[in-house]
């Protein structure tokens, strides 16, 4: 399988034959990957397929012995045995989660466990001097003193980097690194990891993002189900997205969006003039006058930049669990009507998938079973007594038609994948019986392969006559799925254009001005 | 081997709490030559500590819910003054004084209950504030004195099952209560299968259940044995007649009901259950007095035994009940925990104390035992958490309720690999 390394060979790192198990199960089998000196390689595969696994061996997480094979780097075969033994030698690794102190400051941030001290004092002046440097040279202009808290996430991302370009970094790996940026971030972010190219720091990045990919990457490595599959050349290879993607998924996805002839009946549902305050602040407006409806069995998107006010919009609805409601009214089937609580909401036909699965939509403590019923007990209880007869059948029959990836229903949720999770929280509002589902990014995070079958299970519900609104940062994602599309600019709609006057062009107009069309 | 590891779900260490209460008792009964399992010790030992298991069921609850109770004690010792005054007083009769306290003990619950869910100030200080509080008022209203209660309300916290029909040389109630026990336990069992096989779920395989009944049952009618040979005018002990239909009715709330899923829902992830239509607030308003009436019913238990109620009851007590919801497999993060994980955790604390008692060691060392006990307990079950194995108490208590098996650091790698092989 590997080829030893010559000294022509400009190989900054080979991981040779890498084989890691868990118990019961093998994350990694024989996976190889060759990084040459000062260049980008993206690694991609699905989830689950065994890309963190690969980096966190790479980076000592999983210490020398834990797993089979060799690493070799600058030549020599090492064996970290933590983190601090991999940073020592120069690789960095820049987790999707960023590790940062939001109390923090931006310099004490850069230099949190690696303080320039003089005689056992931290010397600040230095740290200044030099977090102005590093911050100059990831293009960051913000006060060092800023707290971490109060910078966009774009930015601690930056602030990420000019940690480990402050440890010398010699290979800086990414994962997903722009997965929680808006498409400027994300295109300075990828400049700036081809600036650092320049300089001769190598990267290995790994993102869902293949368009990403293909602009920035020279190699790129594909896994599948803990193997390596493949490494191409960009260039030589005349790599696309749809050749990574047959990689991926070892078949070509013939379309990416299933065949759909939507039933458009009359509109039933219909928001007039919401306004929103923000939560904390007042006399800020996080949705300004905003009307829109939804039709039975139509698939209505929401696009907009991230901190548009999307999620904004669609949670103040949801039963005014965001922000200060302040004026505005619902109608449904011609009559207004009025949700004050999340359960008046769900009460009134409404369900909504939240954009931050983890951390808003899932008790990650729960198996799939108690997950599926949560948002409708009442459906399967006598009294306040659970039927957890009913709840395991309920939950069988969801595992049955959405096809969820299990071996039972009584499996904890953390247990699976992000398509699979995505599932059982759809399977969640579903057995909820909304009139209208409102899904925020809803296939954030989740595989090519899983993606297809979310739309497949969206495109259903239209077709039963209920409504569903989806918001995405994802255009063509939008564009493939919706019937009409609403803009959202700074808490305002901007626009709505139907199926066949959209594109990404003229939403992206919409979605970055103020001024009224359509 | 093989077959001990079916019988115990793939992993011996999965009984761990369980052994290690089961080890613990014999330990003690070969190095106090016999003096642990005898009626009276046994009795003796519910005794003294039912109150603490009390306390532990409703701090269980507030621990899943994310919470903690600091005040317990405080709580308990006033009530129980209240209670004695109320008697003495006004002469109440024992059972308008019982309703009495639970009221009391509902109110100071609404108080603190509304300053957590509804103002949001963290249960750690606002019933920190209610330990000085109501350790106050106890001292407050007492005078610091002790009032003695009357022989009918002692009954509460030191009366037996009495003697009914005829003489069989054992106490038939006693007895009437141990065999429904063994009933209910088999036929409970047997239910649960059925219907598991009827809906296609895992089943275990026939000899391994019939081992388990086997093992319960024979245990639970050695309790009921001991029990019913006390000294003539001891039996089942009320107290822990009381405990024993408190953990029925907990651990089916718990387990069963819709308020029991919220109280998990909203330690699990208060944000996800609030926008699945639980009202959190609600919840950990009910959670807060559900363990200040708890906490009254303690102390008016307490008062009973020790025939009066005085300034310095129930000092330390919250530090006993949360050692045991802790050692029963519950989590400072909130979530997860049973309620019968913690009644074991409390009954090895309770089976060490009153062990190392009849050895004759000091209460100096019996601390420091204690301490090592509590650390090792959530040490290992950390550790194998850590590991990627399944938590020891949280598989051990799969049958008894609702309980997690996950770390939530760490998740992300198991979690990859799980879900690639399914």
């Amino acid at each position: 399988m590997s080829t030893p390394i010559t000294h022509q060979d400009p190989v900054l790192l080979e991981m040779r034959s890498i084989t890691k198990e868990f118990p019961g199960v093998k994350a990694l089998s024989d996976v190889s990957l060759r990084v040459k000196v000062g260049e980008i390689h993206a690694i991609c595969g699905e989830n689950g397929a065994g890309k963190s696994t690969l980096m966190k061996v790479l980076s000592g997480v999983y210490p020398y012995g834990s797993y089979d094979g060799d690493i070799v780097y600058q030549a020599e075969v090492q064996q970290f045995k933590d983190i601090r033994a991999s940073e020592h030698a120069g690789i960095v690794i820049i987790h999707q989660e960023l590790a940062l102190i939001p109390e923090l400051s931006i310099m004490e941030n850069i230099f949190l466990g690696n303080e320039p001290v003089r005689r056992g004092i931290i010397d600040w002046a230095e740290a200044r001097k030099r977090s102005i440097e590093l911050l100059a040279r990831v293009g960051l202009r913000e006060d060092p003193d800023t707290p971490i808290k109060e910078i966009g996430v774009g930015k601690q991302q930056l602030v990420e980097i000019a940690k480990a370009l402050n440890k010398s970094v010699k290979l800086l790996i990414l994962d997903e690194p722009t997965a929680a940026l808006n498409e400027s971030d994300s295109q300075h972010l990828l400049d700036l990891i081809l600036g650092l190219k320049g300089r001769g720091i190598t990267s290995i990045i790994i993102s869902h993002k293949l368009n990403e990919i293909e602009q920035i990457a020279d190699e790129i490595t594909i896994i599948r189900d803990g193997k390596s599959i493949e490494t191409l050349n960009v260039v030589e290879d005349g790599v696309d997205e749809d050749r990574i993607i047959k990689g991926m998924v070892g078949r070509t996805l013939e379309s990416r969006f299933p065949d759909h002839t939507p039933k458009i009946g009359e509109v039933f549902f219909e928001v007039k003039d919401w306004t929103v305050g923000h939560p904390q602040i007042q006399d800020r407006l996080v949705c300004k006058n905003s009307s829109f409806h939804v039709r039975r069995g139509e698939i209505v998107g929401f696009a907009g930049l991230m901190g548009a006010g999307r999620t904004e919009l669609a949670r103040s609805v949801f039963g005014h669990s965001y922000g200060r409601f302040i004026s505005g009214q619902v109608y449904k089937d011609g009559k207004p009507i009025t949700m004050r609580s999340v359960r008046q909401a769900i009460d009134a036909g409404l369900g909504y998938v939240t954009e931050d699965r983890k951390s808003l939509g899932l008790n990650l403590l729960d198996d799939i079973k108690t997950t599926t019923v949560s948002a409708n007990l009442k459906k399967i209880s006598r009294g306040i007594v659970v039927d957890t007869n009913k709840e395991f059948m309920v939950a069988e029959q969801y595992r049955k038609s959405l096809r969820t990836k299990t071996p039972s229903v009584e499996e904890g949720v953390s247990k699976l994948s992000g398509g699979n999770q995505q599932k059982v929280v759809l399977a969640k509002w579903m057995f909820t019986d909304p009139d209208l589902l409102i899904l925020d990014e809803p296939t954030r995070g989740i595989d090519v392969g899983a993606k297809y079958e979310i739309y497949g299970i969206i495109q259903e519900l239209a077709n039963q006559g209920k409504g569903v609104i989806v918001i995405s940062s994802e255009l063509p994602e939008l564009l493939g799925l919706s019937d009409r599309i609403y803009t959202i600019f700074e808490g305002s709609i901007t626009g709505v254009l139907n199926k066949d006057e959209a594109s990404q062009e003229s939403l992206m107009k919409l979605m970055t001005s103020s001024r009224k069309a359509a | 081997m093989n077959a001990l590891k079916k019988l115990f779900g793939g992993n011996t260490r999965q009984f761990g709490m369980i052994f290690a209460l089961v080890a613990l008792v014999i330990f003690f009964q070969i190095f106090t030559s016999g003096r642990t399992l005898t009626p009276g010790n046994v009795i003796n030992l519910f005794n003294g500590n039912s109150y603490i298991l009390i306390l532990a069921i409703g701090m269980v609850l507030v621990i899943i819910a994310g919470h903690i109770d600091l005040s317990v004690g405080s709580v308990a010792a006033f009530v129980g003054i209240s209670v004695a005054l109320a008697i003495r007083d006004w002469h109440l009769p024992w059972y308008v004084a019982v309703l009495f306290g639970l009221l009391l003990g509902a109110l100071i619950g609404a108080w603190q209950g509304f300053w957590t869910a509804y103002v949001g100030i963290p249960a750690f200080i606002v019933t920190l504030a209610g330990m000085l509080l109501f350790r106050g008022f106890n001292q407050f209203v007492g005078k610091s004195n002790t009032v003695p209660v009357p022989e009918d309300f002692q009954y509460l916290g030191s009366g037996y099952l009495p003697e009914i029909g005829p003489k069989t040389g054992y106490n038939n109630l006693t007895i009437l209560l141990g065999l429904i026990a063994v009933a209910f336990v088999i036929f409970s069992a047997i239910r649960s299968r059925r219907t598991a096989q009827a809906l296609g779920a895992e089943v275990q395989e026939g000899w391994v259940m019939v081992t388990k009944l086997v093992l319960v049952n024979a245990a639970i009618l050695y309790a009921t044995y001991l029990f019913a040979t006390g000294r003539p005018g001891t039996s089942f002990p009320i107290p822990g007649l009381i405990l024993a239909v408190l953990v029925l009715i907990y651990g089916f709330i718990s387990a069963k009901t819709v308020i029991g899923r919220h109280i998990y829902a909203v330690g699990g992830n208060r944000h996800a259950a609030e926008l699945s239509g639980v009202q959190s607030k609600k919840v950990n308003f009910m959670v807060m007095m559900n363990m200040s009436i708890l906490a009254g019913l303690a102390g008016m238990i307490f008062v009973g035994r020790s025939t009066a109620s005085g300034p310095f009851d129930g000092v330390g007590w919250e530090l006993d009940a949360i050692a045991a919801v802790f050692i029963g497999g519950a989590a400072v993060t909130g979530g997860v925990g049973t309620v019968i994980g913690s009644i074991v955790g409390g009954l090895v604390m309770a089976v060490l104390n009153n062990g190392l008692q009849l050895l004759g060691v000091g209460a100096d060392l019996t601390q420091i035992i204690k301490g090592l006990v509590l650390l090792a307990a959530v040490a290992f079950d950390v550790y194998n958490k850590t590991q990627g194995k399944k938590s020891i108490i949280g598989m051990m208590m799969k049958n008894f309720g609702r309980s997690s098996e996950i770390a939530p650091d760490e998740t992300t790698s198991t979690k990859e690999v799980i879900s690639k092989e399914a």
